[in-house]
Protein backbone atom coordinates (compact mmCIF):
# COMPACT_ATOMS: atom_id res chain seq x y z
CA UNK A 1 0.00 0.00 0.00
CA UNK A 2 3.03 2.22 1.06
CA UNK A 3 4.47 1.86 -2.33
CA UNK A 4 1.20 2.73 -4.63
CA UNK A 5 1.24 5.44 -2.54
CA UNK A 6 4.63 6.24 -3.40
CA UNK A 7 4.01 6.43 -6.96
CA UNK A 8 0.85 7.83 -7.35
CA UNK A 9 2.60 10.84 -5.27
CA UNK A 10 5.75 10.51 -7.91
CA UNK A 11 3.11 10.28 -10.78
CA UNK A 12 1.78 13.85 -9.91
CA UNK A 13 4.81 15.15 -9.16
CA UNK A 14 5.95 14.49 -12.62
CA UNK A 15 2.91 15.60 -13.92
CA UNK A 16 2.89 19.04 -12.07
CA UNK A 17 6.29 19.67 -13.95
CA UNK A 18 5.31 18.70 -17.46
CA UNK A 19 2.71 21.28 -17.04
CA UNK A 20 5.01 23.42 -16.71
CA UNK A 21 7.23 22.34 -19.53
CA UNK A 22 4.55 21.84 -22.79
CA UNK A 23 4.70 23.79 -25.55
CA UNK A 24 1.35 23.45 -26.67
CA UNK A 25 -1.46 24.68 -24.17
CA UNK A 26 -3.74 21.55 -25.63
CA UNK A 27 -1.13 19.32 -24.13
CA UNK A 28 -0.72 21.12 -20.40
CA UNK A 29 -4.81 20.57 -20.39
CA UNK A 30 -5.09 17.41 -20.85
CA UNK A 31 -1.96 16.64 -18.12
CA UNK A 32 -3.87 18.49 -15.78
CA UNK A 33 -7.00 16.20 -16.35
CA UNK A 34 -4.98 13.41 -15.70
CA UNK A 35 -3.65 14.94 -12.35
CA UNK A 36 -6.85 15.42 -11.02
CA UNK A 37 -8.01 11.96 -11.67
CA UNK A 38 -4.61 10.72 -9.90
CA UNK A 39 -5.61 13.33 -6.99
CA UNK A 40 -8.90 11.46 -6.96
CA UNK A 41 -7.59 8.07 -6.22
CA UNK A 42 -5.07 9.14 -3.29
CA UNK A 43 -8.43 10.78 -1.67
CA UNK A 44 -9.55 7.26 -1.53
CA UNK A 45 -6.29 5.95 0.33
CA UNK A 46 -6.88 8.33 2.92
CA UNK A 47 -9.91 7.15 3.65
CA UNK A 48 -12.05 10.25 2.10
CA UNK A 49 -14.99 8.85 -0.03
CA UNK A 50 -16.77 11.94 0.21
CA UNK A 51 -13.31 14.08 -1.28
CA UNK A 52 -12.89 11.41 -3.84
CA UNK A 53 -16.48 11.73 -5.75
CA UNK A 54 -16.49 14.81 -5.38
CA UNK A 55 -12.89 15.79 -7.26
CA UNK A 56 -13.70 12.92 -9.79
CA UNK A 57 -16.72 15.44 -10.61
CA UNK A 58 -15.28 18.61 -10.52
CA UNK A 59 -11.80 18.69 -11.33
CA UNK A 60 -11.75 15.82 -13.52
CA UNK A 61 -14.88 16.86 -14.93
CA UNK A 62 -16.14 20.10 -15.35
CA UNK A 63 -13.23 22.37 -14.78
CA UNK A 64 -11.31 20.56 -17.54
CA UNK A 65 -14.16 20.96 -19.84
CA UNK A 66 -14.28 24.95 -18.85
CA UNK A 67 -10.57 24.78 -19.84
CA UNK A 68 -11.31 23.03 -23.07
CA UNK A 69 -14.31 25.31 -23.77
CA UNK A 70 -11.98 28.39 -23.14
CA UNK A 71 -9.39 27.11 -25.65
CA UNK A 72 -12.48 26.63 -28.68
CA UNK A 73 -13.19 30.37 -27.90
CA UNK A 74 -9.87 31.32 -27.96
CA UNK A 75 -8.96 29.65 -31.00
CA UNK A 76 -12.83 30.02 -33.03
CA UNK A 77 -11.48 33.84 -33.19
CA UNK A 78 -8.29 32.86 -34.90
CA UNK A 79 -10.56 30.45 -37.08
CA UNK A 80 -12.72 33.20 -38.34
CA UNK A 81 -10.21 35.48 -39.35
CA UNK A 82 -8.89 32.74 -41.50
CA UNK A 83 -11.46 31.63 -43.03
CA UNK A 84 -11.96 35.26 -43.76
CA UNK A 85 -8.71 34.92 -45.60
CA UNK A 86 -9.58 32.27 -47.25
CA UNK A 87 -12.87 33.45 -48.75
CA UNK A 88 -11.80 36.80 -50.42
CA UNK A 89 -8.69 34.12 -52.20
CA UNK A 90 -11.24 32.27 -53.59
CA UNK A 91 -12.96 35.48 -54.65
CA UNK A 92 -10.48 36.64 -56.15
CA UNK A 93 -9.44 33.37 -58.20
CA UNK A 94 -12.78 33.27 -59.32
CA UNK A 95 -13.00 37.24 -60.81
CA UNK B 1 -29.78 104.41 -10.84
CA UNK B 2 -30.15 106.97 -8.30
CA UNK B 3 -33.30 108.30 -8.22
CA UNK B 4 -32.18 112.08 -6.94
CA UNK B 5 -30.84 112.70 -10.20
CA UNK B 6 -31.95 112.11 -13.41
CA UNK B 7 -30.23 109.18 -15.69
CA UNK B 8 -28.05 111.17 -18.15
CA UNK B 9 -26.57 113.27 -14.83
CA UNK B 10 -26.30 109.85 -13.14
CA UNK B 11 -24.21 108.66 -16.00
CA UNK B 12 -21.89 111.69 -15.52
CA UNK B 13 -21.11 110.98 -11.86
CA UNK B 14 -17.87 108.71 -10.07
CA UNK B 15 -20.11 106.77 -8.30
CA UNK B 16 -21.61 105.69 -11.34
CA UNK B 17 -17.95 105.06 -13.16
CA UNK B 18 -16.60 103.49 -9.95
CA UNK B 19 -19.50 100.54 -10.03
CA UNK B 20 -19.32 99.58 -13.42
CA UNK B 21 -15.30 99.26 -13.49
CA UNK B 22 -16.38 97.34 -10.14
CA UNK B 23 -18.57 95.20 -11.93
CA UNK B 24 -16.51 95.17 -15.26
CA UNK B 25 -19.17 95.95 -17.79
CA UNK B 26 -17.24 98.35 -19.83
CA UNK B 27 -14.67 97.35 -21.99
CA UNK B 28 -12.12 100.60 -20.87
CA UNK B 29 -9.89 100.31 -24.19
CA UNK B 30 -12.97 100.39 -27.00
CA UNK B 31 -13.27 103.40 -28.79
CA UNK B 32 -9.46 104.24 -27.24
CA UNK B 33 -7.68 101.88 -28.88
CA UNK B 34 -7.92 101.29 -32.90
CA UNK B 35 -8.86 97.35 -33.33
CA UNK B 36 -9.83 95.36 -36.40
CA UNK B 37 -11.91 91.81 -36.29
CA UNK B 38 -10.28 88.60 -34.97
CA UNK B 39 -10.15 85.83 -37.52
CA UNK B 40 -10.84 82.21 -36.64
CA UNK B 41 -7.65 80.65 -35.95
CA UNK B 42 -8.16 76.93 -37.99
CA UNK B 43 -5.18 74.56 -37.51
CA UNK B 44 -3.61 73.27 -40.54
CA UNK B 45 -3.58 69.38 -41.62
CA UNK B 46 -0.12 69.33 -42.24
CA UNK B 47 1.38 70.51 -39.00
CA UNK B 48 -1.85 68.27 -37.26
CA UNK B 49 -0.67 65.55 -38.79
CA UNK B 50 3.22 66.49 -37.79
CA UNK B 51 2.75 66.81 -34.09
CA UNK B 52 0.65 63.62 -34.35
CA UNK B 53 3.30 61.43 -35.70
CA UNK B 54 5.86 62.85 -33.70
CA UNK B 55 3.68 62.31 -30.41
CA UNK B 56 3.77 58.56 -31.90
CA UNK B 57 7.85 58.32 -32.31
CA UNK B 58 8.25 59.81 -28.56
CA UNK B 59 5.87 56.78 -27.57
CA UNK B 60 7.39 53.84 -30.04
CA UNK B 61 10.50 55.24 -28.26
CA UNK B 62 9.60 55.61 -24.44
CA UNK B 63 7.51 52.04 -24.96
CA UNK B 64 10.31 50.40 -26.54
CA UNK B 65 10.64 47.05 -25.15
CA UNK B 66 13.60 44.94 -27.28
CA UNK B 67 16.26 47.98 -27.04
CA UNK B 68 15.93 48.69 -23.60
CA UNK B 69 18.55 47.60 -21.57
CA UNK B 70 17.15 48.31 -17.90
CA UNK B 71 13.84 46.09 -18.62
CA UNK B 72 16.39 42.98 -20.06
CA UNK B 73 17.78 43.57 -16.57
CA UNK B 74 15.23 43.62 -14.74
CA UNK B 75 13.38 40.38 -16.32
CA UNK B 76 16.27 38.61 -16.13
CA UNK B 77 16.74 39.63 -12.36
CA UNK B 78 12.75 38.94 -11.56
CA UNK B 79 13.10 35.32 -12.78
CA UNK B 80 16.81 34.85 -10.75
CA UNK B 81 14.85 36.06 -8.00
CA UNK B 82 11.99 34.31 -7.95
CA UNK B 83 13.57 31.08 -8.51
CA UNK B 84 15.80 31.61 -5.87
CA UNK B 85 12.11 32.80 -3.60
CA UNK B 86 10.86 29.33 -4.44
CA UNK B 87 13.72 27.50 -3.46
CA UNK B 88 13.79 29.47 -0.24
CA UNK B 89 9.91 28.67 0.27
CA UNK B 90 10.55 24.63 -0.42
CA UNK B 91 13.06 24.44 2.14
CA UNK B 92 11.69 26.63 4.60
CA UNK B 93 8.31 24.03 4.10
CA UNK B 94 10.36 20.89 4.53
CA UNK B 95 12.36 22.47 7.08
CA UNK B 96 8.95 22.43 8.67
CA UNK B 97 7.32 19.68 7.76
CA UNK B 98 9.74 17.48 9.20
CA UNK B 99 9.31 18.94 12.39
CA UNK B 100 5.46 17.79 12.30
CA UNK B 101 3.98 14.87 14.48
CA UNK B 102 3.72 11.90 11.89
CA UNK B 103 1.10 10.99 9.46
CA UNK B 104 -1.80 9.16 10.79
CA UNK B 105 -0.92 8.99 14.64
CA UNK B 106 -3.63 8.56 17.08
CA UNK B 107 -2.14 10.87 19.37
CA UNK B 108 -1.43 13.95 17.08
CA UNK B 109 -2.95 17.41 18.99
CA UNK B 110 -5.41 17.80 16.02
CA UNK B 111 -7.34 14.60 16.96
CA UNK B 112 -9.07 16.21 20.44
CA UNK B 113 -12.43 16.25 21.58
CA UNK B 114 -14.09 18.32 18.98
CA UNK B 115 -13.56 14.98 16.46
CA UNK B 116 -14.47 12.77 19.21
CA UNK B 117 -18.07 14.80 20.18
CA UNK B 118 -18.57 14.34 16.63
CA UNK B 119 -18.23 10.91 16.63
CA UNK B 120 -19.74 10.01 19.30
CA UNK B 121 -22.55 11.90 19.63
CA UNK B 122 -23.29 12.58 16.03
CA UNK B 123 -25.61 9.68 14.96
CA UNK B 124 -27.82 10.54 17.81
CA UNK B 125 -27.86 14.48 17.24
CA UNK B 126 -28.38 14.45 13.77
CA UNK B 127 -29.64 11.09 12.78
CA UNK B 128 -26.95 10.98 9.74
CA UNK B 129 -24.87 7.45 9.64
CA UNK B 130 -22.53 9.53 7.42
CA UNK B 131 -20.66 11.43 10.15
CA UNK B 132 -18.86 14.04 7.59
CA UNK B 133 -22.04 15.05 5.80
CA UNK B 134 -24.30 15.26 9.09
CA UNK B 135 -21.36 17.36 10.56
CA UNK B 136 -21.23 19.72 7.49
CA UNK B 137 -24.69 20.07 7.12
CA UNK B 138 -25.68 20.55 10.91
CA UNK B 139 -23.18 21.81 13.20
CA UNK B 140 -21.00 23.62 10.42
CA UNK B 141 -24.44 24.71 8.15
CA UNK B 142 -23.34 28.20 8.11
CA UNK B 143 -20.22 27.42 6.63
CA UNK B 144 -21.93 25.22 4.11
CA UNK B 145 -24.16 28.33 3.36
CA UNK B 146 -21.49 30.34 2.88
CA UNK B 147 -20.30 28.34 0.07
CA UNK B 148 -23.54 27.52 -1.97
CA UNK B 149 -23.24 31.46 -1.61
CA UNK B 150 -19.72 31.55 -3.36
CA UNK B 151 -21.18 29.24 -6.17
CA UNK B 152 -24.23 31.69 -6.55
CA UNK B 153 -21.71 35.05 -6.48
CA UNK B 154 -19.36 33.27 -8.70
CA UNK B 155 -22.24 32.35 -11.52
CA UNK B 156 -23.52 35.98 -11.08
CA UNK B 157 -20.05 37.51 -12.06
CA UNK B 158 -19.36 35.19 -15.24
CA UNK B 159 -22.54 36.63 -16.45
CA UNK B 160 -21.78 39.62 -16.10
CA UNK B 161 -18.73 39.39 -18.16
CA UNK B 162 -19.97 36.74 -20.58
CA UNK B 163 -23.88 36.93 -21.15
CA UNK B 164 -24.49 38.71 -24.61
CA UNK B 165 -28.05 40.49 -24.35
CA UNK B 166 -28.10 42.12 -28.15
CA UNK B 167 -30.02 39.64 -30.80
CA UNK B 168 -27.03 40.34 -33.72
CA UNK B 169 -24.68 39.39 -31.03
CA UNK B 170 -26.20 36.37 -29.78
CA UNK B 171 -26.63 35.09 -33.42
CA UNK B 172 -22.87 36.04 -34.46
CA UNK B 173 -22.13 33.98 -31.00
CA UNK B 174 -24.12 30.82 -31.67
CA UNK B 175 -22.62 31.16 -35.40
CA UNK B 176 -19.05 30.98 -34.41
CA UNK B 177 -19.90 28.03 -31.72
CA UNK B 178 -21.48 26.06 -34.09
CA UNK B 179 -19.49 26.67 -37.50
CA UNK B 180 -16.61 23.91 -37.08
CA UNK B 181 -18.39 21.11 -35.77
CA UNK B 182 -20.57 18.06 -37.40
CA UNK B 183 -23.64 18.56 -36.77
CA UNK B 184 -24.90 15.21 -36.02
CA UNK B 185 -22.09 13.26 -34.59
CA UNK B 186 -23.01 9.43 -34.59
CA UNK B 187 -20.55 8.15 -31.75
CA UNK B 188 -21.62 11.02 -29.50
CA UNK B 189 -24.89 10.83 -29.64
CA UNK B 190 -25.34 7.06 -29.48
CA UNK B 191 -22.99 7.05 -26.37
CA UNK B 192 -25.17 10.22 -24.80
CA UNK B 193 -28.53 8.53 -25.41
CA UNK B 194 -27.31 5.18 -23.23
CA UNK B 195 -25.55 7.08 -20.96
CA UNK B 196 -27.59 10.45 -20.10
CA UNK B 197 -30.09 8.73 -18.05
CA UNK B 198 -27.44 6.57 -16.51
CA UNK B 199 -25.84 9.24 -15.25
CA UNK B 200 -29.27 11.29 -14.04
CA UNK B 201 -30.30 8.45 -12.00
CA UNK B 202 -26.79 7.82 -10.25
CA UNK B 203 -26.72 11.31 -9.84
CA UNK B 204 -30.11 11.48 -7.53
CA UNK B 205 -28.95 8.87 -6.20
CA UNK B 206 -25.74 10.42 -4.44
CA UNK B 207 -27.97 13.08 -3.90
CA UNK B 208 -30.79 11.19 -2.29
CA UNK B 209 -28.35 8.85 -0.24
CA UNK B 210 -25.90 11.71 1.27
CA UNK B 211 -26.80 11.10 4.83
CA UNK B 212 -26.02 7.14 4.35
CA UNK B 213 -23.63 6.92 2.52
CA UNK B 214 -20.56 8.84 0.84
CA UNK B 215 -21.83 11.90 -1.13
CA UNK B 216 -24.33 14.94 -0.40
CA UNK B 217 -25.49 17.58 -2.00
CA UNK B 218 -22.26 18.96 -3.71
CA UNK B 219 -20.60 15.31 -5.48
CA UNK B 220 -24.73 14.64 -6.62
CA UNK B 221 -25.15 18.06 -8.20
CA UNK B 222 -21.38 17.95 -9.49
CA UNK B 223 -22.35 14.63 -11.30
CA UNK B 224 -25.93 15.72 -12.52
CA UNK B 225 -24.60 19.07 -13.82
CA UNK B 226 -21.81 16.50 -16.06
CA UNK B 227 -24.67 14.83 -17.52
CA UNK B 228 -26.68 18.18 -18.59
CA UNK B 229 -22.93 19.37 -20.48
CA UNK B 230 -22.59 16.14 -21.75
CA UNK B 231 -26.47 15.91 -23.28
CA UNK B 232 -26.11 19.63 -24.33
CA UNK B 233 -23.48 18.97 -26.08
CA UNK B 234 -24.34 15.94 -28.19
CA UNK B 235 -27.40 16.96 -28.83
CA UNK B 236 -27.26 21.05 -29.38
CA UNK B 237 -28.93 23.79 -27.03
CA UNK B 238 -32.36 23.56 -29.14
CA UNK B 239 -33.38 20.60 -27.79
CA UNK B 240 -31.62 21.29 -24.00
CA UNK B 241 -33.89 24.86 -24.16
CA UNK B 242 -36.83 22.26 -23.99
CA UNK B 243 -36.62 20.98 -20.54
CA UNK B 244 -34.18 23.91 -18.89
CA UNK B 245 -33.71 27.38 -20.62
CA UNK B 246 -33.21 30.73 -19.12
CA UNK B 247 -36.78 31.22 -17.39
CA UNK B 248 -36.86 27.90 -15.78
CA UNK B 249 -32.92 28.31 -14.18
CA UNK B 250 -33.47 31.47 -12.72
CA UNK B 251 -36.34 30.27 -11.02
CA UNK B 252 -34.84 27.16 -9.54
CA UNK B 253 -31.53 28.61 -8.49
CA UNK B 254 -32.62 31.43 -6.52
CA UNK B 255 -35.47 29.38 -4.86
CA UNK B 256 -33.26 26.59 -3.59
CA UNK B 257 -30.85 29.34 -2.39
CA UNK B 258 -33.67 31.03 -0.79
CA UNK B 259 -35.14 27.32 0.83
CA UNK B 260 -31.81 27.05 2.39
CA UNK B 261 -31.95 30.04 4.07
CA UNK B 262 -35.26 29.82 5.58
CA UNK B 263 -34.66 26.61 6.83
CA UNK B 264 -31.24 27.37 7.76
CA UNK B 265 -32.87 30.29 9.85
CA UNK B 266 -34.59 28.40 11.40
CA UNK B 267 -32.53 26.04 12.92
CA UNK B 268 -29.78 28.81 13.83
CA UNK B 269 -32.06 30.44 15.75
CA UNK B 270 -33.78 28.08 17.70
CA UNK B 271 -30.32 26.22 18.29
CA UNK B 272 -28.68 29.50 20.00
CA UNK B 273 -31.18 30.16 22.14
CA UNK B 274 -31.86 27.33 23.69
CA UNK B 275 -35.30 26.63 22.20
CA UNK B 276 -36.25 23.51 21.24
CA UNK B 277 -36.65 22.60 17.45
CA UNK B 278 -39.33 20.51 16.45
CA UNK B 279 -37.89 18.56 13.70
CA UNK B 280 -38.02 14.75 13.32
CA UNK B 281 -34.71 12.68 13.43
CA UNK B 282 -36.09 9.45 12.49
CA UNK B 283 -34.36 6.30 12.79
CA UNK B 284 -31.15 6.35 11.24
CA UNK B 285 -30.75 4.42 8.11
CA UNK B 286 -33.89 5.07 6.62
CA UNK B 287 -33.61 7.58 3.84
CA UNK B 288 -36.18 9.77 4.99
CA UNK B 289 -34.42 10.82 8.49
CA UNK B 290 -32.00 13.12 9.62
CA UNK B 291 -33.95 16.11 9.82
CA UNK B 292 -33.19 19.08 7.71
CA UNK B 293 -30.36 17.03 6.44
CA UNK B 294 -32.43 16.03 3.75
CA UNK B 295 -33.89 18.70 2.13
CA UNK B 296 -30.27 21.48 2.55
CA UNK B 297 -28.82 18.05 0.81
CA UNK B 298 -31.60 18.66 -2.38
CA UNK B 299 -31.27 22.26 -2.42
CA UNK B 300 -27.80 22.01 -2.48
CA UNK B 301 -27.50 20.08 -5.24
CA UNK B 302 -30.05 21.67 -7.51
CA UNK B 303 -27.87 24.75 -6.76
CA UNK B 304 -24.48 23.03 -7.53
CA UNK B 305 -25.97 21.15 -10.96
CA UNK B 306 -27.59 24.50 -11.93
CA UNK B 307 -23.75 26.31 -11.74
CA UNK B 308 -22.20 23.72 -13.48
CA UNK B 309 -24.65 23.81 -16.49
CA UNK B 310 -24.72 27.24 -16.24
CA UNK B 311 -20.96 27.81 -16.63
CA UNK B 312 -21.19 26.18 -19.71
CA UNK B 313 -23.71 27.13 -21.37
CA UNK B 314 -22.40 30.86 -20.91
CA UNK B 315 -18.78 29.95 -21.66
CA UNK B 316 -19.89 28.50 -25.36
CA UNK B 317 -22.97 30.49 -25.70
CA UNK B 318 -23.20 33.80 -24.07
CA UNK B 319 -26.67 32.66 -22.46
CA UNK B 320 -28.85 30.23 -21.67
CA UNK C 1 16.00 19.16 9.73
CA UNK C 2 13.49 17.55 12.12
CA UNK C 3 13.21 13.25 11.98
CA UNK C 4 9.75 12.96 10.51
CA UNK C 5 10.74 14.28 6.91
CA UNK C 6 10.53 10.99 5.53
CA UNK C 7 7.55 9.94 7.87
CA UNK C 8 5.59 12.65 6.62
CA UNK C 9 5.98 12.07 2.68
CA UNK C 10 1.89 12.85 1.69
CA UNK C 11 3.00 16.49 3.64
CA UNK C 12 6.08 16.54 1.80
CA UNK C 13 4.80 16.19 -1.81
CA UNK C 14 1.72 18.67 -1.10
CA UNK C 15 4.44 21.44 -0.22
CA UNK C 16 6.56 20.59 -3.38
CA UNK C 17 3.15 20.71 -5.38
CA UNK C 18 3.20 24.03 -3.49
CA UNK C 19 5.50 25.36 -4.50
CA UNK C 20 5.70 23.86 -7.72
CA UNK C 21 2.43 25.73 -8.70
CA UNK C 22 3.42 29.08 -7.25
CA UNK C 23 6.46 29.03 -9.66
CA UNK C 24 3.92 28.74 -12.54
CA UNK C 25 2.03 31.73 -10.93
CA UNK C 26 4.59 33.70 -11.18
CA UNK C 27 6.65 32.64 -13.78
CA UNK C 28 4.86 32.03 -17.11
CA UNK C 29 3.84 34.48 -19.26
CA UNK C 30 0.78 32.61 -20.38
CA UNK C 31 -2.56 33.08 -19.00
CA UNK C 32 -3.59 29.96 -19.42
CA UNK C 33 -1.11 28.15 -17.50
CA UNK C 34 -0.82 30.35 -14.57
CA UNK C 35 -4.51 29.40 -14.20
CA UNK C 36 -3.33 26.50 -14.46
CA UNK C 37 -0.46 27.10 -11.60
CA UNK C 38 -3.35 28.66 -9.22
CA UNK C 39 -5.29 25.38 -9.50
CA UNK C 40 -2.40 23.16 -8.76
CA UNK C 41 -0.81 24.68 -5.22
CA UNK C 42 -5.33 24.77 -4.12
CA UNK C 43 -5.02 21.14 -4.51
CA UNK C 44 -1.50 21.10 -2.91
CA UNK C 45 -3.48 22.39 -0.20
CA UNK C 46 -6.38 20.06 0.24
CA UNK C 47 -3.79 16.95 0.07
CA UNK C 48 -2.08 18.80 3.22
CA UNK C 49 -4.79 19.13 5.24
CA UNK C 50 -6.76 15.32 4.46
CA UNK C 51 -3.57 13.93 5.63
CA UNK C 52 -3.64 16.19 8.41
CA UNK C 53 -6.63 14.04 9.76
CA UNK C 54 -5.79 10.33 8.35
CA UNK C 55 -4.87 8.00 11.08
CA UNK C 56 -3.62 4.83 9.93
CA UNK C 57 -5.20 1.38 10.81
CA UNK C 58 -8.75 3.28 10.71
CA UNK C 59 -11.49 3.47 8.52
CA UNK C 60 -13.66 5.97 6.75
CA UNK C 61 -16.13 7.61 8.89
CA UNK C 62 -19.56 6.12 8.44
CA UNK C 63 -21.10 4.43 11.22
CA UNK C 64 -20.84 0.43 10.72
CA UNK C 65 -22.51 -1.90 12.50
CA UNK C 66 -23.63 0.62 15.59
CA UNK C 67 -19.82 0.91 16.50
CA UNK C 68 -19.09 4.63 17.50
CA UNK C 69 -16.27 4.73 19.01
CA UNK C 70 -13.96 7.27 18.43
CA UNK C 71 -11.02 3.98 17.80
CA UNK C 72 -12.96 3.05 14.62
CA UNK C 73 -12.92 5.94 12.33
CA UNK C 74 -10.81 8.48 10.78
CA UNK C 75 -10.67 12.42 12.33
CA UNK C 76 -13.59 13.96 9.98
CA UNK C 77 -13.52 17.61 10.32
CA UNK C 78 -10.26 18.22 7.58
CA UNK C 79 -12.60 16.24 5.46
CA UNK C 80 -15.65 18.89 6.02
CA UNK C 81 -12.98 21.63 5.05
CA UNK C 82 -11.45 20.39 2.13
CA UNK C 83 -14.86 19.57 0.73
CA UNK C 84 -16.10 23.15 0.51
CA UNK C 85 -12.02 24.16 -1.03
CA UNK C 86 -13.28 21.98 -3.82
CA UNK C 87 -16.06 23.63 -4.45
CA UNK C 88 -14.79 27.03 -4.17
CA UNK C 89 -11.65 26.06 -5.96
CA UNK C 90 -13.78 25.53 -9.22
CA UNK C 91 -15.58 28.70 -8.78
CA UNK C 92 -12.53 30.70 -9.18
CA UNK C 93 -11.49 29.02 -12.03
CA UNK C 94 -14.90 29.23 -13.75
CA UNK C 95 -14.14 33.18 -13.02
CA UNK C 96 -10.35 33.50 -14.22
CA UNK C 97 -11.44 31.61 -16.84
CA UNK C 98 -13.92 34.12 -18.74
CA UNK C 99 -11.68 36.95 -17.60
CA UNK C 100 -9.09 35.56 -19.75
CA UNK C 101 -11.94 35.22 -22.31
CA UNK C 102 -12.31 38.38 -22.18
CA UNK C 103 -9.38 40.11 -22.40
CA UNK C 104 -8.22 37.80 -25.43
CA UNK C 105 -11.35 39.64 -27.07
CA UNK C 106 -9.86 42.74 -26.51
CA UNK C 107 -6.40 42.36 -26.66
CA UNK C 108 -5.76 39.15 -29.22
CA UNK C 109 -2.92 37.43 -27.54
CA UNK C 110 -2.85 35.45 -24.35
CA UNK C 111 0.76 37.07 -22.97
CA UNK C 112 0.35 39.20 -19.80
CA UNK C 113 4.24 40.92 -21.09
CA UNK C 114 2.32 41.95 -24.12
CA UNK C 115 -1.03 42.88 -22.08
CA UNK C 116 0.44 44.92 -19.66
CA UNK C 117 2.44 47.06 -22.11
CA UNK C 118 -0.33 47.97 -24.29
CA UNK C 119 -2.03 48.88 -21.12
CA UNK C 120 0.53 51.49 -20.57
CA UNK C 121 0.11 52.58 -23.83
CA UNK C 122 -2.94 53.44 -23.34
CA UNK C 123 -2.66 54.79 -20.42
CA UNK C 124 -4.69 53.13 -17.94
Amino acid sequence: MRVFQYILLSFLVVCAISVSFSKKLLNSILIFMSYSLVMSIIWICLESPDLAITEAAVGAGVTSVLFFVTLKKIHAIEEDSHKGEKESMIEQRRR
Amino acid sequence: MSRMKSEEEYRKTKAFHFFRWLSGEKDPYVGNLEMKPQKEYIEEEASLRERMRENQMVMDKVYDTRHNKWLFLFRRFYRIMAVVFCAMLAGLLLFTVSYLPPTGNASNPDNNEVAERYIESGMQETGAVNIVTGMILTYRAFDTFGETNVLFIATCCVMIMLMVEDAELKRQEVMNDRRFEPKNDAILQGAAMILVPIIFIFGIYIILNGHLSPGGGFSGGATIGAGMILYASAFGFKKTERFFDEKIYKITKVSALCTYGLIGIYYYVTGANGIENHIPLGIPGHIVSAGIIFPINICVGIEVACTMYAFYALFRRGGL
Amino acid sequence: MGANLFNNYGEAVAMILFVIGFGNLMLQSNLIKKIIGLNIMDTAVYLFLAEKGYISGRVAPIVVDGIQSTEAYINPVPSGLVLTGIVVSVSVSALMLSLTIRLYQRYHTLDLDEISLRLKKEGL
